[in-house]
């Protein structure tokens, strides 16, 4: 990959700023997705609730299915491939996806080594507990990072412990002199050059969106407030009561996510939220693959 | 000089960056209160132009900005912006704003793998770097052109009524044609309105942003 092409692929995610990304596993989802205004959409078979609910090993989605949802919109389709699997990878560049999502919430191929990103020419977003997970997958390519959430449960606290640790290890850096650099990038196992990329501009060099446990309008703005420039929504709208009311909202609350006054008419008459399962009553925490 | 920056999706952080550099005032447009204020000129920004055309609606800006661009208020469009602006887009059902003469065609390099950075002429600039990502081109001007490449002038004049309105407020009513990629109109200008494929507030040259601003003045 190229510096040109790395620099278009972080300018894509440049585009999808302030938008909502959402999972769909049909391409009438993906429609009604588009409708409600997505800004772009995951395409898989299974969305993470239903693959924590099956259990087993979890895979990429069947390349005609994700063709079948590349068909009826007209806004970029993302898909994700396992941790390390860069064959999986190179069947998504083929069928030209416009972003690979390297996920943890399926199951990992690789237990020591993410895929080498720069090898690509489609782009790569990665999830990221903290600061030194983003800078590691920015290094190895990634252009774009999202917080690793708890997919699947409907619980948000992760995504705001992940952006939040990020946020305060970004003010960290900012506020460091610069000989106390050298050993921060040690500390992180990243290299000097992306920490002294924070230290200069106080943020990531690739755009950060929230993902992982966002179910209403409201966690939604939550999350933009504390700082993501986008957000993920993956099992919370297809898994209620009404997807394209919901859908809708949390656009529209992620628009304008300091208006309390609009984000209170969201949240009127949303029908029923996913059903949701707190962090502890869990058994696999996805977040906890890849670092 | 107040510019509004329509940030109802996409990349106008970008945009504002570049417009606060060159010294003038930045408006961000998120609600109907927003409209409220004066303004000296309107930035459509890139994103997803299905996005923000149904934000524009339903969040209650879309009339009132309608009725602003009609009556001449300058406009810079770019990507997303430039297909909101269009007359025709060839391959999606929807309109816009309808205000300028051209059909586009959206996403018209193709997917991501399509996306291409180059540097080109730019009528009355020069050279210039244009980032075009998944970006849409102009396929044809649905009124008079003058176009400083192709030295033709005068081709459909399928507009007239508008051009018309145009002309009675003393502004030129031919779709000027800025720039070209491989043949293809990649910007243009009609009255008031810039419309450009490729995206100006992604690199460091600031020039475009400084002829919009002189518009504004």
């Amino acid at each position: 990959m190229g510096e040109d092409r790395y620099a278009l692929n972080k300018q894509l995610a440049q585009m999808l700023k302030g938008g909502v990304i959402m999972d769909v596993t049909t391409p009438e989802q993906a429609r009604i997705a588009e409708q409600a205004g997505a800004c772009a959409v995951m395409a898989l078979e299974r969305i993470p609730a239903d693959i924590r609910a099956a259990g087993g090993v979890s895979r990429m989605s069947d390349p005609k299915m994700i063709k079948g949802i590349q068909e009826v919109v007209s806004i970029p389709v993302m898909a994700k491939c396992r941790i390390g699997h860069f064959v999986e990878a190179q069947i998504l560049e083929a069928i030209e996806i416009d972003y690979i999502d390297e996920s943890e919430v399926l199951s990992p191929a690789d237990d020591v080594y993410h895929i080498d990103k720069h090898k690509f020419k489609v782009p790569f977003v990665c999830g990221a507990k903290d600061l030194g997970e983003a800078l590691r997958r920015i290094q190895e390519g990634a252009s774009m990072i999202r917080t690793k959430g708890e997919p699947g449960t409907g619980d948000v606290v992760q995504a705001v412990r992940h952006m939040r640790q990020m946020n305060s290890e970004i003010a960290k850096i900012t506020s460091m002199r610069e000989d106390e650099l050298f050993e921060e990038a040690k500390r992180l196992a990243v290299p000097y050059e992306l920490v002294a990329y924070v230290h200069a501009n106080g943020r990531l060099p690739v755009v950060n969106f929230a993902a992982g446990g966002v179910a209403t309008p409201a966690d939604a703005a939550l999350m933009m407030q504390l700082g993501a420039e986008g957000v993920f929504v993956g099992s919370g709208i297809f898994k209620s009561g009404n997807p394209a009311k919901r859908a809708a909202s949390i656009v529209k609350a992620v628009t304008n996510y300091q208006d309390s006054r609009l984000i209170a008419e969201l949240s009127e008459d949303l029908g029923e939220a996913m059903v949701g399962i707190n962090e502890q009553e869990i058994a696999l925490l996805m977040a906890e693959r890849g670092k | 000089m107040k510019i509004a920056v329509l940030a109802v999706q996409g990349a106008f952080a970008e945009h504002i960056d570049k417009v606060r550099k060159l010294g003038a005032e930045c408006l961000q447009l998120r609600c109907a209160a927003d409209l409220e204020q004066e303004f000296d000129g309107l930035i459509l920004p890139g994103g997803e132009s299905t996005v923000q055309g149904k934000l524009l609606r339903e969040l209650q800006m879309f009339e009132s900005l309608h009725a602003k661009i009609r009556q001449g208020l300058p406009v810079l469009a770019t990507c997303a912006g430039l297909i909101l602006l269009a007359q025709e887009i060839s391959n999606d059902d929807h309109v816009y704003f309808g205000t300028m003469p051209v059909r586009v065609q959206r996403n018209a390099y193709g997917r991501q793998l399509g996306s291409f950075h180059t540097v080109q002429e730019f009528a009355g600039i020069g050279t210039v770097p244009m980032t075009f990502i998944r970006a849409p081109y102009i396929e044809a001007a649905l009124a008079a052109t003058s176009d400083v490449y192709h030295g033709n002038d005068g081709s459909a004049e399928k507009n007239e009524t508008a051009m018309c309105r145009q002309e009675e407020a003393g502004i030129s009513s031919r779709v000027e044609i800025l720039a070209r990629v491989d043949g293809r109109i990649v910007a243009a200008r009609f009255a008031n309105q810039i419309g450009l494929a490729f995206h100006p507030e992604l690199d460091e040259d600031n020039r475009i942003h400084e002829m919009f601003l002189r518009m504004c003045l």
